[in-house]
């Protein structure tokens, strides 16, 4: 049996549940950027740093006391680093082969050695890697992706640990509605839905990890349930 | 009084914009010489000046170069539909210079109507370098390729082009021979390949030739054979099965290519192909391998040849190791580039640190421009830096997470930066980034008086950074600021400052839509331009900081055609950002002087 969580995307900080609204109101736009910001540690109002400059050119000038209006949260990484997009588009490519000469090289050394996937999530700006041999469930990795990316969930995979994909209807709602879904690159270079395959096959074949709107994956879900049943 | 002859030969050898602005300012004499014979005009920013105007005062011009948007909007810090529409202005020099031969535009909208205008309009014209340039399609392309019969030069730099079809290409006629320079790269569709051969073949003057990502390498050897005396080659998808035959045919056509000066290209790179063009290497200036992902052996190898370059373009895998090659066998080199492979990543598994760029700095005595992505760096490095080169002119730096420290002293990079603008008094460009308090800034006005370009991000502390930088530096024309805490006070105070540079930006940072709308009602010759994209905009208070500030001088008074998220501060009685809709832009009929509205051709719409 299918369930997956309410995967409604929340914008706010974590642990804090769905601030999205609260942000909408200050920005007027979407305040992911909150959430980045936390990730990356930047401090806008701690950088207190020695500025003994006694010799006050400013006419009245009192220091930026760290106005209470802050300035608007968006934009803060955006554009950063300045990298320009054909370029960023061209290297995640590259990035994604080199990717598969480590996870090949891996599973061809030993079971012990680590399986490194990078992930990614739709509207992040960055993305993060993970250790497939550290997990032993499709549970465990929802768990550490919920962690890396705040307030997203994969919900329960049932006893086996796999999304019913005979579920056609219920499959297709969630594909139809704006949640995210997990999805993967598999060895043929196929995207497939996370979920679909035992879990000890999907981390020898899985190459690189994408957490995209279920709106997005709906083109995976035929090509996974026709794999699957080459494989069943 | 010199006969106007004598002066105008003496003004044919002032070639720089700069020198001739001076001399037009000497005497009326000698300004109404200058405008007559002068034949290239470049206009640093698109809205400060009005077509009409420059065309009554140059009658007789060659060549036009216009740039539009700001440079963030490189970073896509300028929302689409901004502006930069180079309609109004094709229009206009369609119709006043018949003979035109060159135009040159960086950052603007190109419509393929405007390309369809270039092409028919200009009987002559020889020069089309778009830089940075959107809006336009392949079909535009087909235009130009099918009309310009003297076309010499179509160089499409890091645009972005709608690919209808790679059949552009094919327009050329065959009696098209005047090719000297095409620069497709940047260009996703395929085209046909015995057109490209037979346009190729037929180009005897075919200096430059940047291919796109589409042509395969097997190809490769045809081309360099059939050009022998190409001077800059741009390969396409470097990367096939590794095949004998294939190998030495393109290895022996770069042997043959005793002219070859500047490579690059190298896309989806496979390392076997690699020492194909080892032959070429020692005669190489130029080496722009910053799409090749492949390790620091690879690169390596190929750099230690390169006795001659002068310019390298590189991604971090060639690491400190790589560089420090670099120091030891490129001792011409004037300019080094590296880029990060991956920008967006938290962990670092590339051994790109501070020391290859000291070594290089070190090693490499010519060694004037720098842009260099790192993860770390520290107070020392710089400092050696810029006492290895006191020579440098533009220096730009991103670590690539912000506000970092000194990873070894963990004090801001204040001392450093500071460093730099002290000992290289030649410094024109500087872009910095890690930790930095409003004390580098004192040190950039103190020192840094031949700075033309400054760009700043997630740095300082209060206005009086943003005071020391625009009250101290001399010469700064372009100042771009990013997510810094600098508001009202400084730039209110150095108002008259902002008239003589050509723009500036501050995004994220704290001035008020107050305080932009008290500059741009005193100061008649500035457009401040608010780029706020919120929703609830209109009803925000005076002083709540802006999104993002655009300001500029301008002699032409405010523009019209602006979308619905910028406004121009100062000027209107009601002051606020009108409605969504489709606006139009104003056009003046020259002859009558009345308006004549027409839709601004967008490249995509509303």
């Amino acid at each position: 049996m299918m369930h997956l969580k309410e995967t409604e995307l929340c914008l706010g900080l974590p642990g804090g549940g769905c601030e999205a609204d609260t942000a909408l109101k200050v920005t007027g736009k979407r305040g992911y950027s909150q959430t980045v910001d936390l990730m990356l540690n930047l401090q806008t109002n701690d950088q207190s740093s020695s500025t003994d400059l006694n010799d006050n050119k400013l006419q009245n000038s009192t220091k930026n006391n760290k106005d209470p209006i802050k300035p608007p949260a968006k934009a803060q990484v955006v554009g950063w680093p300045p990298v320009r997009n054909y370029r960023k588009n061209v290297m995640a490519q590259k990035s994604n082969n080199e990717e598969t000469e480590k996870v090949v090289a891996a599973t061809a050394g030993g079971g012990s050695v680590a399986a490194f996937v990078k992930v990614s999530m739709d509207g992040a700006p960055y993305l993060r890697k993970v250790d497939l041999k550290l997990y032993e469930s499709y549970q465990q990795l929802s768990d550490a992706l919920a962690k890396m990316f705040s307030s997203f969930t994969m919900g329960d995979y049932g006893s086996q640990g796999m999304i019913d994909f005979m579920n056609e209807s219920k499959l297709m709602d969630l594909l139809n509605s704006s949640e995210y879904v997990p999805s993967y690159e598999d060895k043929d270079g196929d995207w497939m839905l996370v979920g679909d395959v035992p879990w000890q096959m999907f981390v020898e074949s899985c190459k690189r990890l994408r957490i995209m709107k279920g709106s997005d994956a709906i083109g995976l879900a035929p090509r996974a349930m026709a794999k699957c049943k080459n494989r069943c | 009084m010199f006969p106007e002859e004598v002066l105008e030969h003496v003004f044919s050898f002032l070639n720089s914009h700069t020198d001739r602005n001076t001399a037009s300012l000497v005497c009326k004499s000698w300004y109404e010489m200058e405008r007559w014979c002068r034949k290239r005009v470049f206009i640093g920013n698109c809205y400060a000046v009005n077509p009409r105007v420059v065309i009554r005062r140059f009658p007789e011009v060659k060549s036009v170069e216009l740039k539009g948007k700001p440079h963030f909007a490189d970073f896509n810090l300028v929302p689409e539909g901004w502006g930069g529409y180079v309609y109004p202005w094709i229009v206009e020099i369609a119709r006043a210079y018949p003979w035109l031969e060159e135009i040159r535009l960086k950052r603007m909208v190109v419509t393929d109507e405007c390309l369809e205008i270039v092409a028919k309009s200009f009987r002559n014209f020889r020069v089309l370098v778009l830089e940075s340039c959107e809006g336009f399609s392949t079909d535009g392309l087909a235009a130009v390729a099918a009309n310009c019969r003297n076309l010499r030069v179509l160089d499409l730099r890091e645009c972005e082009v709608e690919e209808l079809s790679g059949h552009w290409l094919s327009h050329f006629p065959d009696s098209f021979t005047s090719l000297e320079s095409l620069n497709m790269a940047c260009l996703g569709s395929e085209v046909s390949f015995s057109a490209l051969e037979r346009l190729v073949a037929r180009s005897p003057n075919l200096k430059t030739l940047r291919l796109n990502r589409t042509v395969p390498i097997e190809k490769l050897s045809t081309l360099l054979q059939r050009a022998p005396q190409l001077v800059d080659f741009g390969t396409g998808a470097y990367s096939a099965e590794i095949r004998q035959d294939v190998y030495s045919r393109l290895a022996d056509a770069f042997s043959r290519s005793k002219n070859l000066k500047s490579l690059s290209g190298f896309w989806d790179v496979t390392p076997a192909y690699l020492p194909a063009i080892y032959s070429v290497c020692s005669q190489l200036t130029s080496l722009n391998l910053s799409y090749a992902a492949t390790r620091s052996p690879d690169l390596t190898k190929i750099v230690s040849q390169c006795y001659n370059l002068q310019r390298l373009v590189v991604l971090d895998y060639i690491e400190d190791t790589g560089l420090n090659t670099v120091s030891m066998s490129c001792k011409d080199l004037r300019e080094l580039v590296v880029f990060p492979s991956d920008p967006f990543v938290g962990e670092v598994d590339v051994l790109l640190t501070e020391q290859g760029l000291v070594s290089v700095s070190q090693g490499c005595s010519k060694l004037q421009s720098v842009l260099y992505f790192c993860h770390q760096m520290s107070n020392s490095a710089l400092i050696s830096i810029s006492k290895n080169r006191p020579n440098l002119t533009c220096f730009r730096l991103c670590i690539i997470e912000p506000r970092v420290p000194d990873y070894v002293t963990h004090e801001p990079l204040d001392v450093g930066f500071g460093s730099i603008v002290e000992n290289c008094k030649q410094l024109t460009r500087l872009s910095m980034s890690g930790l930095l308090t409003d004390r580098v800034f004192e040190y950039i006005g103190t020192h840094a008086k031949n700075l033309d370009m400054l760009s700043i991000a997630f740095a300082g502390d209060s206005d009086l950074g943003l005071h020391h930088v625009l009250s101290g530096c001399d010469s700064l024309r372009k100042l771009e600021i990013r997510d810094c805490p600098f508001g009202d006070k400084a730039l209110l105070a150095n108002a008259s400052k902002l008239e003589k540079m050509r723009s500036l930006w501050m995004s994220s940072c704290l001035v008020s839509f107050g305080a932009c709308k008290l500059l741009g009602q005193k100061m008649p010759g500035l457009n401040v331009e608010v780029i706020d994209e919120r929703e609830n905009v209109n009803s925000l208070p005076e002083y709540v900081p802006v999104e993002k500030v655009y300001i500029y001088r301008t002699v032409s008074g405010q523009r019209f055609d602006t979308p619905d998220f910028v406004r121009i501060m100062g000027k209107d009685k009601d002051d606020l950002f009108s409605d969504k809709g489709l606006k139009v832009a104003v056009l003046f009929c020259s002859n009558f002087g009345t308006f004549r509205p027409c839709c601004c051709t967008r490249s995509r719409s509303l």
